[in-house]
């Protein structure tokens, strides 16, 4: 076994004990998405995608998608360079609360949602009572709980961006008469643009596989809050055929956005 | 340069803990699976009269209360057996059926997904009928909207939310409204018969088109609404021994007590109906 991809590899070739492994790896990654091309119905194909309802779940998902990284880039990018800028008592406590969505299961996040912003909620109930909002079963509310599990993945890029871009830059600007939020804006930003850039594909890329929180705050209709992992998950259940296929839309849009966001992606990493 | 690798040791503290978190779960999964087929196999080799050993049941969500009660008074009355549950949507279960999980009986909440085992030859015998399960509206304690029949929540603006179509409480209510010419907009079609109850339970929604047992189960977060047609839409639940079964009889046994007039009465309690 000689992989031809090592000539052009580190000189001495890369050792075995790391090579298997990492092929071992690679395979396990892969191999679920080849069979999933494998069994897909491809005759059926143009017929189970040409329904409208396929087209309503891609084009919510890519909306909803796209305005929670929005919705994550306007705060999440503040409090990323409040995390990494500002000394304060109890930092490290704040930064484990911001990481708490990525280890939470996405159900449990959904239902926390509905205990904070939900009719009867925390905040909810006065959003109701005083504005007549409510945010389950609507569309915003899928753009919040994607929010919700999509931002930390922003905030923990962008600040280990931060921490890593010379603050001396930012000084040197305030030594030139810049405010802090003037330097944060002209210098700071320039600087860590690869960051955001890389922090905001991942929260789209999670905004656009979210599940768990989105059915259980908002619930699951056609055209209003359901998008395509929903979509997938309830075709599963009598035709999994149909669910095959949705699935590989959404493999197809997401490498597309993937791909053609490359560049700055990997001068990020 | 010190600020900034103290915290990247202090997640590396925190990834290592975790995974050794996950590795002590794994490990604890494992060592309980095969503990428990030990016992399985050391129990059918045996072979006594007596009944023995573990059975494990593959059962509808909606039977968890009363069929754990059955499970503890079957353990009971004969020492020595076990009854294992694993409980959960019908699809699901029929699906790790016919994909090879080792079960003994299988109890489901639709003929449609007990059809995908029998199907596949899974099954040993035929599927009986058990229990019948009926269709109630949930609504808020103390029906502030005053819904009194499902045609109170088609056009006032209540939020009601129905089973997803696909699964077997949205199937039976789309039956129940097509019979009835009745057309309701929900907010959301929730994708099985609890979500769509918790909906209510959290004051989300009004009403809730669920199962009888379900409003049961809620106690008095919620207030059930009979109506009369959910008569055109009332589901078979059906009960089957799996061809994989290792211990039939005490297998059989537990299958008998589910049918028995005890096990019905446990049933009946549950807000299940006689088949």
């Amino acid at each position: 076994m000689r992989p031809p991809s090592l000539r052009r590899g580190v000189r001495g070739g890369a050792p075995l004990p790391l090579l298997l492994p990492a092929l071992i790896g690679l395979a396990f990654l892969v191999l679920p998405l080849v069979a999933l091309l494998v069994r897909a119905p491809w005759r059926s194909m143009p017929e189970l995608l040409t329904s409208t309802e396929v087209w309503q779940a891609l084009q919510l998902s890519l909306v909803c998608a796209t305005a929670a990284t929005a919705v994550s880039l306007v705060i999440g990018v503040p409090l990323a360079w409040l995390l990494a800028r500002v000394e304060f008592p109890g930092r490290g406590l704040v930064r484990a609360l911001v990481t708490l969505p990525l280890v939470l299961p996405p159900v449990v996040g959904g239902v926390a949602l509905l205990m904070a912003l939900g009719r009867n909620g925390v905040v909810g109930q006065w959003l109701d009572s005083w504005f007549g909002i409510t945010l389950p079963f609507t569309t915003t509310g899928v753009v919040i709980a994607e929010a919700f599990v999509a931002m930390p993945f922003l905030v923990i890029s962008v600040e280990g961006t931060l921490r890593a871009a010379d603050p001396r830059y930012e000084e040197a600007a305030a030594t030139l008469g810049a405010s802090r939020f003037t330097a944060f804006r002209r210098v700071t930003l320039p600087l860590i643009a690869p960051g955001i850039a890389a922090g905001a594909v991942l929260a789209w890329a999670r905004a656009l596989g979210e599940f768990g929180a989105t059915i259980t705050f908002a619930g699951n209709f056609p055209g209003r809050t359901q998008t395509m992992p929903l979509a997938v998950y309830l075709a599963l259940q009598n035709d999994p055929a149909a669910a095959i296929a949705l699935s590989l839309v959404l493999l197809a849009v997401s490498i597309a956005v993937l791909a053609g966001l490359r560049d700055r992606w990997m001068t990020a990493s | 340069m010190i600020r900034t690798v103290r915290p990247t040791r202090r997640m590396l503290q925190v990834t290592g803990a975790g995974a050794a978190a996950l590795l002590a779960l794994s490990a604890c999964s494992s060592s309980d699976g095969s503990s428990s087929a030990a016992s399985g196999s050391s129990a059918s080799g045996s072979g006594s009269p007596k009944l023995s050993g573990e059975v494990t049941v593959f059962a509808a969500a909606s039977l968890k209360e009363s069929f754990t009660t059955l499970g503890k008074e079957f353990e009971k009355a004969h020492p020595g057996t076990k009854v294992t549950f694993s409980f959960g949507g019908s699809d699901a279960l029929a699906a790790s059926i016919t994909g090879g999980a080792p079960a003994d009986v299988f109890a489901s909440a639709s003929p449609k997904t007990m059809k995908v085992v029998t199907d596949a030859g899974d099954a040993s015998g035929t599927p009986a009928t058990f229990v019948r399960n009926q269709l109630e509206i949930a609504t808020l304690p103390g029906n502030p909207d005053k819904v009194a029949s499902l045609k109170d929540l088609t056009g006032s603006d209540l939020k009601v939310v129905l089973c997803d179509k696909s699964v077997p409480c949205g199937a039976a209510a789309q039956k129940a409204l097509d019979a009835s010419r009745l057309k309701l907009t929900p907010v959301s079609y929730e994708e099985d018969v609890k979500s769509a109850l918790n909906k209510v339970v959290l004051k989300e929604a009004d009403a809730a088109v669920v199962y009888k047992t379900d409003v049961k189960a809620a106690g008095d977060k919620v207030e059930g609404v009979e109506f009369p047609e959910s008569a055109d839409a009332i589901n078979d639940y059906p009960i089957t021994l799996l061809r994989s079964s290792e211990n039939t009889e005490t297998a059989k046994a537990f299958m008998e007590l589910v049918r028995s007039a005890e096990g019905q009465k446990v049933l009946n309690a549950a807000g299940f109906l006689n088949p």
